[in-house]
């Protein structure tokens, strides 16, 4: 024991976890309690992706895996409303239908209408914004559950999608449109990849360190500063890697850095915001949320908008991927993938726990088993197969680590 | 009532009086609460202690009666305002969540810098506060769940603190508790005490109320049925009063003292 122990660790019962060693004891410990975080799903990749190599030496190529950073873009973007309405508590099944609504609504008043681009795009996304917030009213005014009005926007979507899209029931859009272009063609120029890297790295060290300062002046525990580095450092290699390797190719599209923007914009807002505390909250325990003088419609209400509008978003997204809207956009396994990605990250399906990371690591998951089976020339039969049992697995090891968490009491 | 009692006590109820439907829960209950002072409410189930306790916290209105705080006449129309006059309310289920850790449950809808949360300050004050209560919490960083009855007892009490209160009502707090984590409670409630606090505490268990009340409100069929000097009563004369067992001298002499004759 040491005599200047800071305020926040002079127990004698709290163990001297310092240190990269303690780190690493720290994530075992916590892991072993039931608090898995992203350690399933990190498991889970590195399994599909070597037995995925292993049948096919393609897929872990670098066309290929850009490839798969495009496609995961779009149902990743739905995947991140997913996680906030899991967060607390509820579900949104309705969001393959009301990204399909989107993109087809996009495409009339883009091509048909003749409207500016941009003004179609806001137009879809406050059409998304509107649908969260009826839904938010239902859920609020009549106590509807969740599921129930979801699924009836579902199949309600799906009928205006197919209305909207009329006779023909498939528009496409110019492919020498910005929007497109921003899908299929637009890449990141290598040197300003790099940059984002060091620009990532940089500021893990530089925030890192300000707020250890912060803390030591506060005369609490702070990470040290070798700590910092190895974190930052080992950031700056990942990406690089990513960076390079991608970048033997196409390198990384514009539009996948859009959506690790959202990301991590929807990380701030989830864990350093009085909102994000409020949706953990709420999903933790509606009653003490309602007691502590938190609005918890008002928190129900941003969070369906918000899943509706990322919808939208996704739907804009995955038109203009297409370049082209038509009848079976959004439906299929759009809507199960986008959940499956959010549980497979890690979001709980019994509210109060997930990340937005996890929305991003859950939809690699998903499209490496989409893209690995593609590969393989095999159907979208046994594609749907196994995405089901993923995502099956990816319940069960919830439900598992939920129970393990009551058990080691960190329920 | 003598004046004397009346100028120091922070909070007074005078005549209050609630019914609902045909049922009167309260009738002209009488109460002073002073700074630095334990109370015990105690009462059989349905004696009113749950109704007293919500119309201090601000849950229902009285029908008729005064409130007094800090010698000024109040109404607490809703939850938030009796926090934001001083008086703080501990529930018996003590709504925590489960899946906060201590600093982000003790800082619920209160949160220091909205925008962009100030953990460090929040992290301090949590130590102060806990510090303040001699609370024996290892790390305010473990999720709630982590933590055994007192101790989350501990942080429903500490979040109570956040506002500065003048008087803190606790909800039957050491029910569903073990002896040691119940000597844990009684503690912090000593610590209240000395920290210059009313402390109103409802309770079933007559061994915490000898141990840290001052004087014990015993409630019968909502009616105020005698308040004693703690150290002047034996518990069996507080469960007489409780049960009305007897009409026993002491619910007499008081009756006498209400109306002003020699007891």
């Amino acid at each position: 024991m040491n005599s200047t122990l800071t305020t926040d660790r002079q127990d004698e019962r709290l163990s001297g976890n310092e240190g990269l060693r303690g780190a690493i004891a720290d994530v075992v410990e916590r892991a072993r309690g039931g608090d898995l975080g992203v350690i399933p799903v990190v498991v889970g990749l590195i399994v599909i992706w070597t037995v995925l190599q292993i049948l096919n030496p393609i897929f872990l190529s670098s066309a290929n895996l850009v490839n798969l950073t495009l496609e995961s873009a779009a149902t990743g973007i739905i995947a991140l409303g997913i996680v906030c309405v899991l967060l607390v508590g509820q579900i949104d099944l309705s969001v393959g239908s009301v990204s399909g609504l989107s993109g087809a609504v996009l495409a009339v008043l883009f091509v048909v209408k003749g409207l500016p681009v941009w003004l179609a795009i806001v137009a879809a996304v406050i059409m998304g914004a509107v649908i969260g917030w009826v839904y938010a009213q239902l859920f609020n005014r009549f106590g509807v559950p969740s599921f129930v009005i979801t699924m009836a926007g579902l199949l309600a979507f799906l009928g205006l999608q197919l209305y909207v899209l009329g006779t023909k029931g498939s528009i496409n859009l110019p492919f020498d449109s910005g929007l497109v272009n921003f899908a299929q063609l637009d890449f990141v120029p290598a040197w300003l990849s790099y940059c984002f890297a060091v620009i990532a790295a940089v500021w893990l060290f530089g925030s890192g360190y300000l707020h250890a300062q912060e803390r030591r002046r506060a005369g609490l525990s702070a990470r040290s500063l070798s700590m910092l580095l190895i974190r930052s450092l080992a950031l700056l290699a990942v990406l690089a890697f990513v960076v390079y390797y991608l970048g033997q190719t196409r390198g990384i599209g514009w539009m996948f850095i859009f959506f690790v923007a959202l990301v991590l914009i929807m990380h701030y807002m989830l864990s350093r915001t009085k909102w994000g505390r409020a949706v953990y909250a709420v999903g933790g325990n509606v009653e003490a949320a309602r007691r502590a003088g938190i609005n918890v419609k008002a928190v129900y209400t941003s969070v369906f908008v918000l899943c509706s509008s990322f919808a939208a978003v996704g739907g804009i997204l995955a038109a203009a991927r297409l370049a082209a809207a038509n009848q079976s956009s959004g439906s299929g396994d759009v809507n199960l993938n986008a959940i499956a990605a959010a549980v497979i990250g890690g979001t709980s399906l019994f509210g109060g726990r997930g990340t937005a990371f996890g929305a991003l690591l859950g939809i690699i998951v998903i499209q490496s088993i989409s893209s690995g089976l593609t590969l393989l020339n095999l159907d979208s039969s046994i594609r749907f197969v196994v995405t089901g049992i993923v995502l099956l697995l990816a319940v069960v090891v919830d439900s598992i680590a939920r129970k393990s968490r009551t058990s080691h009491g960190r329920a | 009532m003598s004046p004397t009692q009346q100028a120091d006590s922070v909070l007074s109820l005078r005549g209050i009086s609630k019914t609902f439907g045909a049922v009167a829960a309260l009738t002209d209950i009488d109460l002073d609460v002073a700074a630095g002072q334990v109370m015990a409410i105690v009462g059989d189930n349905g004696a009113g202690k749950s109704t007293l306790v919500k119309i201090l916290s601000g849950v229902h209105p009285p029908d008729s009666g005064t409130i007094t705080f800090e010698s000024r006449d109040i109404h607490i129309p809703t939850p938030a305002a009796a926090h934001k006059l001083g008086i703080a309310t501990v529930f018996q289920d003590l709504a925590l969540c489960e899946n906060l850790n201590v600093i982000q449950n003790l800082f619920l809808g209160q949160e220091v810098r909205p925008l962009r949360l100030n953990d460090v300050a929040m992290e301090t004050r949590s130590w102060d506060l806990l510090r303040q209560l001699s609370a024996k919490i290892p790390s305010v960083r473990v999720p709630v769940a982590a933590l055994s009855g007192g101790q989350r007892q501990t942080v429903a009490i500490a979040r109570s603190l956040l506002g500065d209160p003048k008087v803190i009502i606790l909800d039957e707090p050491t029910a569903a508790l073990g002896v040691a984590q119940t000597a844990e409670v009684l503690n912090l409630v000593e610590r209240l005490r000395e920290n210059g606090l009313g402390v109103i505490m409802i309770s079933h268990n007559m061994a915490d109320v000898q141990a840290v009340a001052d004087t014990v409100a015993v409630l019968r069929l909502g009616r105020n049925n005698g308040v004693f000097d703690v150290g002047a009563v034996s518990t069996e004369e507080i469960i007489a009063a409780i049960t009305g067992a007897t009409d026993n001298a002491v619910s007499q002499r008081q009756a006498r003292r209400k109306e002003g004759l020699p007891s």
